[in-house]
């Protein structure tokens, strides 16, 4: 399969991108590991006059760990997050998480940046970075801007991103003490992706709940922050009885997707099972 | 700003050797490879990044071919099935351990699936069986072969041989 005719241009810095973004940012789209782009292309369910390659910018690179926050490049690629030590030392749920994503050719080219920016409603990285509490870093013309993760993703393959901006990194406050992280998913068997996937984050004190953040994936249109089990949760210890009805709550304020996969009832199902599995890992 | 069908200037270096090639933008790394190149031993198979038959190295890593385009690959560093060992030489170790284990039925498959398990080895030279399995899950085999394929990735896991 061959795409349409474009053309292409490897942007330098992020300035040049945004410059040549601006020109026509509906005819425009950037690569990056382009292992969501280039199928759409070869499938030609788009066809861009101009293909810009931020590939190459340095500004988007890197994962920097300080006092301040972890800052992840929107390049680095699924299997850089996975193999990078010292960012799995504050948090392993990068490795748990990047193992789950495709296979190793394609996790050595796409980028957690592309991921987020793209918004299929059953990627991985949005349920992780909304439990993580992460902000995203969005630049434009007239510099950045951040958005908390929650708020990010607002419909299938939609985010908060204008036409002429570029996601530039992912902001992940650094964790508190005993805070820990899970992610799970159900797995379709043939593409790989989440038939629903959930992170959670938990930190107990004394045995009860005294901050807890869960982002859900597959389920809905969009990756979600859970809010209602979350504050049934805040309080109390991790008992079964507390996580089934913790469970039973997100199951019930999930509006579903229904697609030739899995039906409305069948995803609410698995997302009983599922969050009940993370929270009984995260309990012991 | 150039017109669609300008053409780009890709240098890359192949299989240890340099070459210059216009291409169109939209040209895929593998067919530059194929048909630029007549390196014809990387395969497309699915043409979607499901199989693996596509695979070669980018600076070292593995990828698919047909989910990168050729000017993407500009001042890369590509290596190719070609590239493992001179025609009539010694195999290499991971294409000889493939035919000490019977690793391969039609064959098809193979090119991609020996150019994984230099990055499955090279990431774990001492994998488990499940290693293997989810090392390779980015390589489907249609005739089904892959109980000779672990055994084979196995066999150079116990010897702790290099790729």
């Amino acid at each position: 399969m061959i795409p349409a005719a474009f053309d292409y241009v490897r942007a330098s810095s992020l300035a040049q991108a945004i410059d040549l973004l601006r020109d026509d940012p509906d005819g425009t789209k950037l690569l990056a590991g382009g292992h969501t782009l280039l199928p759409a292309l070869k499938l030609r369910l788009a066809s861009p006059a101009l293909l810009i390659d931020i590939g190459g910018i340095a500004e988007l690179k890197g994962i920097e760990i300080s006092e301040a926050g972890i800052r992840i490049g929107a390049l680095t690629t699924h299997a850089e997050l996975f193999a990078s030590e010292p960012l799995n030392k504050e948090l392993p749920v990068f490795r748990q998480a990047a193992s789950l994503i495709a296979d190793p050719q394609v996790r050595n080219r796409g980028t957690i940046g592309g991921s987020l920016a793209n918004a299929d409603p059953a990627a991985d990285w949005p349920a992780v970075v909304v439990a993580l509490k992460a902000e995203i870093e969005i630049a434009g013309a007239h510099g950045f801007r951040r958005v908390a993760a929650r708020d990010f993703f607002v419909d299938i393959f939609s985010t908060a991103l204008a036409p002429d901006e570029i996601l530039a990194s992912i902001r992940i406050p650094r964790p508190k003490p005993g805070m820990r992280f899970i992610y799970r998913k159900i797995r379709h068997p043939a593409s790989g992706f989440a038939v629903v996937g959930i992170a959670v984050g938990v930190r107990l004190h004394g045995g009860v709940v005294a901050e807890i953040c869960i982002g859900v994936t597959g389920a809905a249109n969009h990756a979600f922050a859970d809010q209602h089990a979350a504050d049934f949760l805040t309080g109390k210890m991790l008992s079964r009885d507390n996580i089934d009805q913790a469970a039973k709550l997100l199951g019930e304020t999930t509006e579903c997707l229904s697609d030739r996969y899995a039906s409305a009832e069948y995803r609410a199902n698995l997302i009983r099972v599922e969050i009940r599995r993370a929270l009984l890992a995260l309990s012991s | 700003m150039p017109e669609p069908d300008n053409r780009h200037i890709v240098t890359l270096e192949i299989n240890g050797t340099r070459k210059t090639v216009a291409v169109e933008a939209r040209k895929l790394l593998v067919h530059l490879i194929r048909e630029d190149l007549g390196l014809t031993g990387t395969h497309v198979g699915c043409d979607t990044s499901q199989c693996g038959a596509c695979t070669v190295e980018i600076d070292g890593q593995a990828i698919k071919s047909c989910t990168v385009l050729a000017v993407m690959a500009d001042g890369a560093s590509i290596t190719t099935i070609e590239g493992l060992t001179d025609p009539g030489a010694e195999l290499s170790p991971v294409q000889a351990a493939f035919h000490e284990h019977h690793a391969l039925q039609c064959g098809f498959c193979t090119p991609g699936m020996v150019m994984s398990v230099r990055q499955l080895l090279k990431d774990q030279p001492h994998p488990s069986e499940h290693d293997i399995r989810h090392g390779l899950a980015g390589n489907i085999c249609r005739c089904t072969g892959y109980h000779n394929i672990v055994r084979a990735v196995e066999s150079l896991a116990s010897k702790g041989d290099q790729p």
